[in-house]
């Protein structure tokens, strides 16, 4: 019973701290880092991905957020 | 004392122990100082046990998946902030929050676990790199003591710097410091990410400092856009209200 109580506990943290308020930010960001690995693995340059996936992300959550009234 | 090897793994294992230490920094003066040194404790525990059970092997150890995992939940956690932090700035301003004592609402009252995970990811992994600089070095040139003494040292001058410069820190309003550490970590979790998928960053570790600089030009950019989002969705909806009246 403790360690069911003490997983659960577990995985609601880690499901909290990586989707937080708005899951798409971590999808859209998986995607990324999945697009990226498969650049590097065709031997192109992928550094430039990142950093637009990441704003990307974050700007349509912070757009939705304003939508709805953040 | 071999004094190369001494510099060389002083200088080297400087650039992670200066990631390591602003991690810890931010999760205490944002979040909870309780919260990073236990975090910090649990990094540093677990990093003497693997280098204690894997000793020279450590010099063929692949970080890279680690890197990955560290670096994409460091994306995930810092974005909410990176978020929260335009939202609030750009709504109250950049003085919000002057004078209180907690950053962010989710900071619990009872133990803060997700300030003491990211001090733990922090300094774990930064913890790994400098002990593969060390064994790196330090076996090249057959001088590990010199290249352990160098490694200590660094890691003795940059946790005093950090320890005498936290009550700058502090003193940022709250939900600037919030955008900020957000900018900071998600700075952190693109550089790691990538380097997890073997990205080669322009610049080598410089670019945490492009990458930083970056993240924090778009929040600005963003907080302006952000208020304009806000004024057209006010106009509409005082649009709306008039409509609703005038049928009425």
């Amino acid at each position: 019973m403790v360690a069911w109580r003490w997983t659960k506990a577990v995985v609601l943290f880690l499901v909290d701290y990586i989707f937080g308020d708005d899951w798409t930010v971590a999808a859209l960001i998986a995607l990324g880092l999945l697009a990226a690995w498969r650049l590097e693995e065709a031997g192109a340059a992928a550094w430039w991905l990142l950093p637009p996936v990441v704003l990307a992300a974050n700007v349509q959550s912070l757009r939705r957020a304003v939508r709805n009234g953040g | 004392m071999n004094w190369g090897v001494f510099i060389s793994t002083f200088l080297a294992a400087s650039i992670e122990v200066i990631e390591m230490v602003a991690i810890v920094v931010a999760v205490g003066v944002t979040r909870s100082w309780r919260a990073a040194r236990v975090g910090a404790a649990g990094g540093l525990l677990v990093l003497v046990v693997t280098v204690a059970a894997l000793g020279a092997a450590l010099e063929g150890l692949s970080l890279e998946t680690l890197r990955l995992v560290v670096g994409a939940l460091l994306l995930a956690f810092g974005s909410q902030w990176y978020r929260k932090g335009i939202l609030i700035v750009s709504r109250d301003g950049w003085a919000t929050g002057v004078g209180d004592e907690d950053v962010d609402d989710d900071v619990p009252e009872g133990f803060d676990w997700t300030g003491a995970f990211l001090s733990f990811k922090g300094v774990a992994l930064e913890g790994l790199e400098v002990a593969v600089i060390v064994v790196a070095f330090g076996a090249a040139a057959d001088a590990i003591g010199s290249a352990i003494v160098g490694a200590a040292a660094s890691l003795v001058v940059i946790g005093a710097l950090g320890a005498a410069t936290y009550r700058y820190v502090a003193a940022i309003p709250r939900r600037a410091l919030q955008l900020f550490v957000g900018a900071m970590l998600i700075t952190f979790g693109t550089f790691w990410a990538g380097e997890g998928l073997r990205v080669d960053w322009p610049g080598g570790d410089f670019a945490l400092v492009w990458l930083g600089a970056l993240y924090v030009a778009a929040a600005v950019g963003l907080m302006r856009i952000v208020s304009g989002w806000r004024r057209d969705v006010a106009v509409r909806e005082q649009g709306d209200a008039a409509s609703a009246a005038g049928a009425a």
